[in-house]
């Protein structure tokens, strides 16, 4: 055995940071070069990030103040995407709607993911039993549609302005089996490989063969998957808000935009449901395209050149 | 699957974009309900709306429309507002009008003996008295929130099978009008005696429509009774109709809908001008208008009983901070509200005038002293950054408005209120606990009476019990609205509410009006025999509805 000295470790393990910093900036780099869409969705998502991050600095106007002087006024240079029924500037109220949504999608789509990747992990490592239970549970939740499944959860827990967790909770529910089943079908190739073998015959835990060999395999799919139902997060919201499950007025939301005055006015006032309308599918669409190329890119199989 | 979800995103903006650029429908409903000399045509199934679940099935018990309108059709009450003329009584299971007694204090009323209840079972005096004894003198466990417009009542008997005699403890001006309260639903002495609460989850009455089926969340449905005691003034067996269906609708766009697809006739409670002009212009040549001023109003209720609201300085603060002018300008172009008044209906017969309203809290002019004031109030109180939950119920209209004009007029003053909505039964079941901070209230009536506008305002212990939520006790209260209550003098009368007016609403500020309603009911013109008054409880028996054939 030869001895290592500490320089040389130094040594290695620089070389392997900056390996893995050059491989990062060639990843986005190529990405940025070869999927345009993708690359565009990701465009869309950062203005939307910035949107929220930054919105008391870029909104004109306080999105809950009314303004009766205001009322259901058109697009003009003041009020860019026009007034609601309450003289609210419908653009400040896009720009705070973005928190609401990237606050629910991100949590939402994050703690489900990561629950189903735990699931899909465990289920798939121990086999038998604890496998065939997770899975039928996972089978009784996809047999319901996602919105069923929200709406049954919010109605559990209750709604209230106060109560955003009950609606990230709900929306996080229904994500849970579809990454369980697709992390599942990904860690089982896994688990069967010589070298979690060997780690198994070295003494290693349970946990630790999941957890540090199995699930960082199984990643690139987690990361899909989170994308993907990011933008579904954002609609499952939405959608929720539109039926008055979600959060109240005077809460900017997008879905209760549309459900309010974007309904009540569609006729006199069409830039009212216009806007969150386009809000909501820019951000869907923004989070399905990044989605859908960054699966193009990471899978070995559809990678390109 | 990319393709496939990028078109699914795109088509949910193309879909908007169309529909918002969708041509506008023309032309306006008519404001005229039926042509006239027109005859009564017997048959046919009355659709209607319902916008909230009824929480029981008992009227005396219950203190909302999403009740008498589904439910109404299968009772009867002693007396009832003509159908014709809303402003007059006429007996419904009673024979004729009351025998009063020269001292006032005696009313003697004579029964039909034609009234059987839908099981069968003939109605008798000792049902009415059974039934009025659950309303004034409710046992121990019993809910009965209007019991207070009866205070004056002293007992009840039946001398006879067809006779029932009041007792008061002093003359009323509004006793024999309240005897034809919409909610005093007959019920039968003995189902109430087998089981008090009977009512609150099974339907018997006397009235036009037997019970077919309730689902939840759905419909409710009720047919024609053939064994109705009343005819028309033709001799006509009523009801005309065959049947009718409430359809439970809680959306306000979907209600809209329902009445523009012409899958529902008519909604009883109100649209707003803008759901009215939007049918008018889709249905031009299908529509009826009918407007009319409301006695309804939406109340601010602190819980006296809760930390901070415990202090009058606080109370006073949120009653200041609410400019109501600009809300009544703003508010009436997009909901059914309209004017600013106090306790009473604006411009009704006991209203006070606007300058005497002005110098009470929250009700002048000046918004921006008004303002000032509630901010040095709230810092007076200790509490100038004030958090709270708004308790309100899921009905968009007016409750959600109302609450965005309030919230943001209370965001003006520094207090920072989070809107809490619940759906009826929970947002009641709430108000009955004492369960919230601050809560947006209604009252409404079926008259311009101080006894009914005011039965909100007697102790919550006492007789304000089941209506009285801002949960305070006070004699001195009590006293006052007694004394108005005796005063047979309309000008001494008119005194006296004002002084209450000024009492509860600003020296005490226990709970206050935000703007009163205005009632507006676009519905389709083949719906005839049905008139607006000035409240959404009478009228609703559906005895004299019918439908023209077009």
């Amino acid at each position: 055995m030869t001895a290592v000295s500490d320089a040389e470790i130094i040594a290695r393990r620089s070389y392997v940071e900056s390996t893995g910093r050059r491989r990062f900036v060639r990843f986005w780099r190529d990405f940025v070069r070869r999927r345009p869409l993708g690359t565009a969705g990701a465009v869309l998502i950062i203005l939307m990030v910035f949107a929220a991050i930054f919105a008391d600095w870029i909104a004109p106007y306080d999105p809950i103040a009314n303004r009766f002087q205001d009322l259901l006024l058109g697009p003009s240079p003041e009020h860019l995407l026009g007034t609601d029924a309450f003289g609210r500037d419908v653009f400040s109220r896009i720009i705070f709607g973005s928190r609401t949504a990237l606050l629910v999608g991100f949590t939402a789509s994050i703690v489900g993911c990561t629950i189903g990747l735990v699931l899909g992990v465990v289920g798939a490592y121990f086999g038998g039993k604890i496998d065939m239970t997770i899975q039928r549970l996972m089978d009784i939740l996809l047999s319901f549609p996602l919105i069923v499944i929200a709406i049954a959860v919010v109605a559990a827990l209750g709604t209230g302005e106060d109560k955003i967790a009950n609606v990230i909770a709900a929306i996080t529910v229904p994500i849970i089996p579809r990454v369980a089943r697709v992390v599942r079908s990904s860690a089982l190739s896994v688990v069967n490989m010589p070298y979690i073998e060997a780690t198994r015959s070295v003494g290693s835990g349970g946990a630790r063969i999941m957890f540090r060999h199995v699930a960082p395999n199984v990643f690139a799919p987690y990361l899909i998957m989170m994308t993907a139902f990011l933008g579904q997060a954002i609609l499952l919201e939405a959608s929720l808000s539109f039926l008055g499950l979600g959060v109240f007025e005077p809460t900017a939301s997008w879905g209760l935009m549309l459900r309010g005055a974007g309904m009540q006015f569609l006729e006199r006032a069409p830039w009212l449901a216009i806007a969150p309308g386009v809000a909501i599918s820019m951000a869907v669409f923004g989070f399905n395209l990044f989605g859908d190329s960054l699966r193009d890119a990471l899978d070995p199989r559809l990678r390109t050149g | 699957m990319l393709k496939h979800r990028h078109i699914a995103a795109l088509s949910v903006a193309f879909a908007l974009l169309l529909a918002a650029c969708s041509p506008k429908a023309t032309g306006t409903g008519s404001l005229t309900p039926a042509p006239a000399g027109e005859q009564p045509h017997p048959g046919g199934t009355l659709t209607f709306i319902v916008n909230a679940e009824p929480p029981s099935f008992d009227g005396h018990r219950e203190t909302t429309f999403a009740l008498l309108h589904p439910i109404a059709p299968h009772y009867s009450t002693l007396y009832k507002f003509d159908p014709g003329d809303l402003t007059k009584v006429i007996p419904d299971v009673a024979a004729a009008m009351p025998e009063v007694s020269a001292d006032k204090l005696s009313y003697n009323i004579t029964l039909r003996t034609d009234v059987k209840f839908h099981d069968g079972s003939v109605m008798t005096s000792e049902d009415v008295v059974a039934t009025y004894n659950k309303i004034i003198f409710p046992p121990t466990g019993v809910l009965s929130p209007r019991a207070g417009a009866y205070a004056a009542v002293e007992s009840i008997s039946a001398p006879a099978k067809d006779k029932v005699q009041f007792k008061l403890k002093y003359p009323s001006a509004s006793f024999g009008t309240n005897l034809a309260s919409p909610w005093n639903f007959i019920y039968s002495a003995a189902k109430l005696k087998t089981d008090i609460h009977w009512y609150e989850k099974n339907i018997d009455g006397t009235g036009p429509f037997t019970y077919v089926s309730n689902t939840k969340g759905q419909d409710w449905v009720g047919k024609k009774n053939p064994d109705y005691f009343a005819k028309d003034k033709s001799g006509v067996q009523l009801p005309y109709l065959d049947g009718y269906k409430a359809l439970i609708i809680t959306d306000a766009t979907a209600e809209v809908n329902a009445v523009r697809s012409k899958q529902a006739m008519i909604e009883f409670r109100g649209f707003t001008p803008q759901q009215r002009d939007d049918l008018s212009r889709a249905l031009p040549n299908d529509l009826a208008i009918q407007e009319a001023p409301w006695i309804c109003v939406n109340y601010v209720v602190p819980n006296t009983k809760k930390k901070p609201f415990d202090d009058v300085r606080v109370r006073q603060a949120l009653t200041l901070a609410i400019d109501r002018y600009a809300g009544s300008t703003a508010l009436q172009k997009i909901t059914i509200v309209k004017d600013v008044g106090g306790l009473m209906r604006p411009k009704g017969p006991f209203a006070q005038s606007d300058a005497d309203l002005q110098k009470i809290a929250g009700f002048g002019t000046d918004a921006k002293a008004n303002k000032d004031k509630a901010k040095q109030l709230l810092a007076d109180a200790g509490v100038p950054n004030l958090t709270f939950k708004f308790l309100n119920r899921n009905i968009t209209t007016p409750y959600e408005p109302v609450a965005v004009f309030v919230l943001d007029q209370w965001k003006q003053v520094g207090i920072n209120a989070t809107h809490d909505v619940k759906e009826t039964s929970a947002y009641q079941a709430d108000l009955r606990a004492g369960n919230f901070d601050v809560a947006l209230d209604f009252n409404c009536d079926f008259l311009d009476e101080p006894d009914l506008q005011l039965a909100k305002f007697w102790s919550a212990s006492g007789l304000g019990k089941g209506l009285n939520f801002a949960y305070y006790d006070d004699a001195d209260l009590d006293k006052k609205i007694d004394a108005q209550s005796r005063e047979t003098d309309p000008a001494k009368r008119l005194a006296l509410v004002a002084d209450i007016e000024k009492y509860a609403m600003d020296t005490k500020a226990y709970q206050y009006p935000v703007l009163w309603w205005y009632r507006i009911i676009p519905y389709l013109n083949v719906v005839r025999g049905w008139r607006i008054g000035s409240n959404h409880y009478t009228n609703q028996d559906l005895a004299t509805v019918w439908l023209a054939q077009k």
